[in-house]
């Protein structure tokens, strides 16, 4: 009998136990964006963007050299970053209460500007590291410890839909909305990962990509069950798909 | 039908179960062992798996190694 290997850690992710929760997607994530370094030969000049929030320790999993900056002005980092070194690949790995709430600003003048970065957006509906507070993407009806009743909309607004209101700019060159909660929806993720990377080594402006991922320790669900709820809640109020591929 | 093994870093598993409820062929459970972080690491308690990966493309952890199993003739059809 011969064995191959057919499936093994990237190279480009260091060998720890990561801190996040049992079940949470966003070690999923981290594995496709390492998997795209390896795959487009990139992890030398590759620069990440760390933010805060869950993700905070993200140069302690990606070996690539890093920055962390301060809440939700990663994309203004990483714009900087990109007009200094023109020949280096540079993306921001974002939560949804460091990108849709306090960088709002940050973000969406990073991609008027049409900067040539890689902007990956984790949204999991809900602030994960600071306790399961409601986010600026939290469903109506949805439960979190600053609306134990669920999001009201008459008092909290709706969920912001970040893909749809990039894709109004004229600038940015790659936006797409996809998921890591399953297998058949990680290996599309992929795909869509690897175009956002390509359409900046291929010099096309700014890339986008929101991931839809689970928090079971603040949704108060089994990770499992997680994946089913994201699957049956938060796909609806956020359809997956391409919003603008570079021309 | 190909065959396959899956490897466990079992010190780096965290017993979510998300790769038991992937694997379409059921052969993957949660173990009676304890690593040193307390949880239960995932194990392949019978044979039957067909190296199909989805169990390693839906583990947060990357814990999981995918081995494809062939014979050694080149041929057994």
């Amino acid at each position: 009998m011969k064995e191959t290997k057919i499936f093994e850690k990237p190279k480009s992710m260091v060998d720890v136990t990561t801190h996040y929760c049992p079940g949470c997607t966003h070690g999923v994530a981290h594995r496709l964006v390492a998997e795209i370094i390896d795959e487009l030969g990139i992890q030398e000049k590759t620069v990440a963007v760390a933010p805060v929030g869950c993700a905070v320790f993200l140069y302690n999993y990606i070996n690539v050299d890093a920055y962390e900056a301060a809440h939700g002005r990663a994309p203004a980092v990483a714009s900087a970053c990109k007009r200094l070194l023109p020949d280096h690949i540079v993306f921001s790995y974002q939560g949804d209460g460091d990108l849709a709430s306090i960088g709002m600003a940050e973000i969406v003048h990073a991609a008027n500007r049409g900067e040539h970065i890689t902007v990956v957006f984790l949204n999991n509906a809900i602030y994960g590291m600071t306790g399961g507070q409601m986010a600026p993407t939290t469903l109506v009806g949805q439960k979190a410890t600053t609306c134990p009743l669920g999001r009201d909309p008459k008092l909290a607004g709706y969920p912001i839909r970040m893909c749809e209101m990039l894709s109004t700019l004229q600038a940015p060159a790659y936006i797409a909305r996809v998921s890591v909660a399953k297998p058949k929806y990680t290996l599309k993720a992929k795909e869509a990962l690897r175009k956002a990377f390509q359409t900046q080594i291929d010099g096309k402006g700014f890339s986008f990509v929101e991931i839809l991922s689970t928090c079971p320790t603040n949704w108060g669900l089994r990770p499992v069950d997680a994946t089913n709820w994201l699957e049956e809640h938060m796909m609806p109020e956020f359809p997956l798909g391409e919003f603008k591929t570079p021309a | 039908m190909a065959k396959g093994r899956v490897g466990v870093n079992e010190e780096r598993c965290k017993s979510c179960g998300l790769c038991v409820a992937a694997c379409p062929m059921k052969v993957l459970r949660i173990s009676d062992k304890i690593n040193s972080k307390g949880y239960r690491p995932v194990e392949q308690f019978k044979e039957g798996c067909i190296a199909c990966k989805m169990c390693a493309i839906t583990c947060p952890d990357v814990v999981l190694e995918v081995f494809l199993l062939e014979d050694d003739k080149a041929c057994n059809a």
